[in-house]
């Protein structure tokens, strides 16, 4: 989303293949188009989604995608429980979110069909795989007709096309069995969609050689359908036309794309670095944060740690006991993990240890819905902990921006010596966008002063200004000393139960982290910098939505503002100042209200909520209804 | 180093808190006075430890110490050797802390065979909480919290630790100072994860748990001394010994149809030999030493050596070739 402000503030116009007039003329150019692919979860939609994701980016696209995926790994196939979902806006515009409603949508099966129907426009195009639409998977999805005949889709423009058929004759000669030709299906319908859309499939082919290295069987019948749909759509007389979605005017540099969740990863990995510290992650597997574990395992030459613990409460314990011996040390995992890992993180709050403790967040409570995110735990990252203990909260607001936060994070919690929490969301970490390549060379430099002088050393002898403690780790003549839980005497860190001390530690402790606040950038206003009728507030992954939809009122002539929280404790301390100046706040959060309660505690301001709660970001729509409201009768 | 240290250099200035009589002190004392002899830098050993009695050790030991959080001393000390694999790291825990709360945490150290050393002082009993019955008290204890006796079947410590693939598995005794001692040594020259089982008096909560083991005037008919090699006799007179009858183990007097050739001669590297010993229950001895001890590499070893590998085929990582890494394109 690195585009020059120039080209920000396009009124918001996007349709879909055949979606006016000019829908049959060749080369007909589109500013923006939404695809959305659905199939069974064993269809591979994810995979055909984040190829054509790449393929786009490298068109030059501005991108967002929003994959939408069930938590069954294979539930019974053709049913309504396995449809899973890839969802991608690409435009010659700056684009912050994956669309409200897709122009194209993709239905491998009849449950896919019913699954997403809901959300296709009229007019829209609908593109299925006919024979899919069998009586018995009609019987699966619950219809009692078939829609493909029985008129039931007439306000859409439907593509019928024979699929597997075409994917089966196309692979004829591989002699693979059914189910192996089945299964490039996908492959068929990227290439097919990557004509239709001008996509190059260079870094497809790419992306399939390394896949299928070491199966060369699989990787020529996955190349062949990718061709064989590429071509299908170029000789078959079904689209009258390509379509052209050119590159948008992009701030230049050397650009990939990225999810959050690998964001994250690399982000850890350049704090590491930038410290010249080795890095270990303690972790247990957990949806939607394994992929940093699965990344980092990767980049053991840097060198990286990664300890597959045997619980998340391991995973958090072993991350403490290596920042004691001085790595850069991380635990990741999802909501119900945090929880477990509650009582270690408090000990590292107490012991004064850098950590930084990821939350990829998904809807809760309890297993809730894995797949799926929400923004439900930021008051547990922020008093989620017994006794006082304060914990820096960090929340990245779109997948390139984890990079920067993860970033942040270790930066602080090397500097002030504390646990920091960074919260992101399965939004952020499946979805994707591309992302200008920082020069590490230019990023803010990690410095790790380890303690080496025993002259004088006390394990909590503090930073005057910080108010650190000195990172004195094991291996270091004359400093041995000893931690732990228990309270502990000021300097020397010897066990205390002296109240007065106990008062102090906590205080201290208290005051170290919202002096953190201290270097935190000025809150920067989207829109009217003097004030203006309505602020809305977010943090986190809303930010794409909320400011789309901010800038659809500012286009309107509606003085409605942005400012979106990245760092969530400390805030900003010009925060309270900022807001106001505004008549009105709102905060649209994905949760039953916590940011809100944050700003009416610290500031005493009435921010209206608005909330949303399915697991399932805010639509644009939806916010600048609520906007509208807001301004209109102001609450 | 330069000059070589002694029991005095590991004795810390904080005032010992333990009750008096607690078997804890014994333990620290040796604990103490064997260090010196390894050679070890202080610098370089670290003693980590959960929550209870036991785990206040580090508190009293002038090396790095850790005092954790209850059962997770494993887990802790786990992340601490794999990236620093060059520290002595000793864990000290007990039958509460490391068989019930952290008892996930103590089997998976001792499979993946982390190259520590874990203290499991056992007192049958929760000392730190006032008294309540432990995981390996006896079913029938009366405590604060099972007023009409346990009805909960104990672990035991020993058939814990083999049956979670342990590759030291030791039981000594808070007052055999000499066999503590010997015990610990052979534990910390052991590569890879030395589970020891320290039985140890509450003279508060539990006194006289280990009475049988303990006292002086009857403890030798109850001791099983286990020394690799040497034949299982044991007695006041030594006159008492273990031989096979069929399957099962049977206790026999020497002299009485039973020469010296008929015993087991104890076996270290026997596995099932280790099992039979830890489940000895009365009239049999209740066997001390060094019930199992093989070799397989380390878990940090292991680690370190794939870190090793990927440095030697792809280089040190460099961050600005990685973040490349992929489909990148170039935007003029």
């Amino acid at each position: 989303m690195a585009l020059p402000p120039e080209a920000a503030g396009h009124a918001v116009e996007s349709s879909g293949l055949g979606g006016g007039s000019a829908a049959h003329k060749p080369g007909v150019r589109r500013d923006s188009v939404v695809i959305r692919f659905a199939g069974d979860s064993g269809d591979g939609m994810q995979l055909a989604g984040m190829q054509f994701t790449a393929e786009s980016a490298i068109a030059g696209n501005d991108i967002a995608t929003l994959p939408d995926f069930p938590a069954e790994i294979r539930a019974p196939a053709g049913t309504l429980a396995g449809v899973s979902g890839f969802q991608l806006n690409f435009s010659s515009r700056e684009v912050f979110t994956a669309g409200d409603e897709p122009n194209v949508l993709v239905a491998m099966n009849p449950a896919a069909l019913k699954a997403n129907l809901d959300d296709l426009p009229p007019n829209g195009v609908l593109i299925v795989d006919r024979e899919a639409f069998s009586e018995a998977n009609l019987k699966r999805a619950g219809y009692t007709s078939n829609p493909l005949t029985d008129h039931s889709l007439d306000k859409f423009q439907v593509f019928q096309i024979d699929v597997t058929k075409l994917t089966t004759l196309a692979l004829h000669s591989t002699g693979l069995n059914n189910r192996a030709v089945f299964r490039c299906r996908n492959l068929f319908v990227l290439g097919m969609l990557s004509w239709l859309y001008q996509r190059p499939i260079e870094s497809t082919q790419r992306w399939l050689e390394s896949r299928f290295k070491k199966t060369p069987e699989l990787l020529e019948a996955n190349l062949m359908a990718l061709k064989a749909g590429y071509n299908y759509g170029d000789t078959t007389e079904m689209f009258a036309s390509s379509y052209e979605v050119p590159a948008a005017k992009i701030v230049p540099g050397t650009y990939r794309n990225i999810t959050g969740n690998s964001a994250t990863a690399l982000g850890f990995v350049a704090a590491a670095a930038s410290a010249g510290r080795p890095l270990f992650l303690g972790s247990y597997p957990i949806t939607p944060a394994s992929d940093i574990l699965h990344e980092l395992a990767s980049y053991k030459n840097f060198p990286i740690y990664t300890f597959q613990a045997e619980d998340e409460i391991a995973g958090v314990a072993s991350a403490i006991g290596a920042a004691f011996g001085g790595a850069i040390a991380l635990t990741t995992t999802s909501g119900p993990g945090m929880n477990l890992k509650a009582e270690a993180v408090g000990l590292a709050v107490k012991t004064e240890l850098p950590l930084v403790i990821t939350d990829v967040q998904r809807a809760g409570p309890s297993t809730g819905m894995p797949t799926k995110p929400e923004q439900a735990d930021l008051l547990m990252a922020m008093y989620g902990r017994h006794g006082e203990s304060p914990i820096p909260v960090i929340a990245a607001s779109t997948p390139a921006d984890c990079f920067d936060c993860a970033y942040e994070a270790v930066r602080i919690a090397t500097k002030y010596m504390t646990p920091v929490i960074l919260l992101t969301d399965n939004q952020l970490a499946n979805g994707a966008e591309p992302w200008l390549l920082p020069d590490v060379t230019k990023m803010p430099k990690i410095t790790v002063e380890l303690a080496t002088d025993p002259n004088g050393f006390m394990p909590y002898k503090r930073d005057s200004e910080t108010l650190a403690r000195p990172w004195a780790v094991p291996g270091t003549p004359g400093l041995e000393h000893r931690i732990g839980g228990l309270s502990s005497e000021d300097v020397t860190g010897n066990v205390s139960y002296s109240p007065a001390n106990n008062e102090l530690m906590v205080r201290t402790r208290a005051r170290k982290i919202a002096g953190i606040a201290r270097e935190i950038p000025p809150t920067e206003i989207f829109g009217d910098a003097d004030g203006g009728d309505l602020v809305v507030l977010g943090w986190g992954s809303t930010y794409g939505s909320l400011r789309e939809a901010v800038k659809q009122m500012r286009a309107k002539g509606k003085s409605v503002s942005h400012i979106h929280v990245r760092y969530v404790n400390p805030l900003p301390s010009d925060l309270g100042d900022q807001l106001r100046k505004f008549k009105k706040v709102l905060v649209p959060e994905m949760n039953m209200g916590q940011l809100i309660k944050l700003i009416r505690a610290d500031y005493l301001i009435d921010a209206i909520g608005f909330n949303k709660i399915q697991g399932r970001p805010f639509k644009v729509s939806e916010l600048t209804n609520r906007m509208t409201r807001a301004l209109e009768d102001g609450k | 180093m330069a000059t070589a240290l002694t029991r005095k250099d590991f004795v810390t200035d904080q005032e010992v808190r333990w009750c008096p009589g607690c078997g804890d002190y014994a333990i620290l004392a040796q604990v103490q006075k064997i260090m010196p002899e390894f050679g070890i830098p202080r610098e370089n050993i670290v003693f980590i430890s959960g929550i209870g009695c036991s785990s206040r050790f580090p508190y009293y030991m002038n090396t790095y110490g850790f005092h954790t959080i209850h059962g997770r001393a494993p887990a802790l000390a786990t992340g601490l050797k794999v990236s620093r694999p060059d520290l002595d790291v000793w864990v000290v825990t007990g039958d509460g802390d490391g068989l019930s709360i952290g008892g996930n945490h103590l089997i998976h150290a001792l499979r993946r065979n982390i190259d520590f050393n874990i203290l499991l002082f056992n007192n049958r009993i929760y000392g730190l909480t006032k008294g309540q019955y432990s995981p390996t008290s006896e079913v029938g204890k009366v405590t604060k919290s099972t007023p009409m006796g346990s009805v909960d079947y104990p672990f035991n410590p020993i058939t814990v630790a083999l049956g979670a693939s342990a590759t030291f598995v030791a039981r000594t005794i808070d007052v055999e100072q000499k066999h503590l001692g010997e015990t610990l040594k052979r534990a910390h020259a052991h590569r890879g994860a030395s589970f020891v089982e320290i039985l140890q008096n509450c003279n508060i909560f539990n006194d006289g748990a280990f009475n049988d083991l303990s006292d002086k005037a009857i403890k030798a008919d109850h001791q099983l001394v286990l020394e690799h090699g040497k034949p299982l006799i044991f007695g006041k007179n030594r006159d008492k010994g273990i031989r096979m009858n069929g399957q099962r183990a049977e206790v026999v007097t020497l002299g009485e149809g039973a020469t010296e050739k008929d015993l087991v001669v104890h076996d270290e590297t026997n596995l099932a030999l280790a099992f039979m010993l830890a489940n000895f229950e009365a009239p049999m001895p209740a066997p001390v030493g060094v019930f199992y001890a093989t070799s397989r590499p380390t878990f940090e070893a292991a680690m370190n050596a794939q870190l090793a590998e990927a440095k030697a085929k792809q280089g040190v990582g460099d961050i600005a070739t990685l973040l490349k890494r992929g489909d990148v394109w170039t935007v003029n």
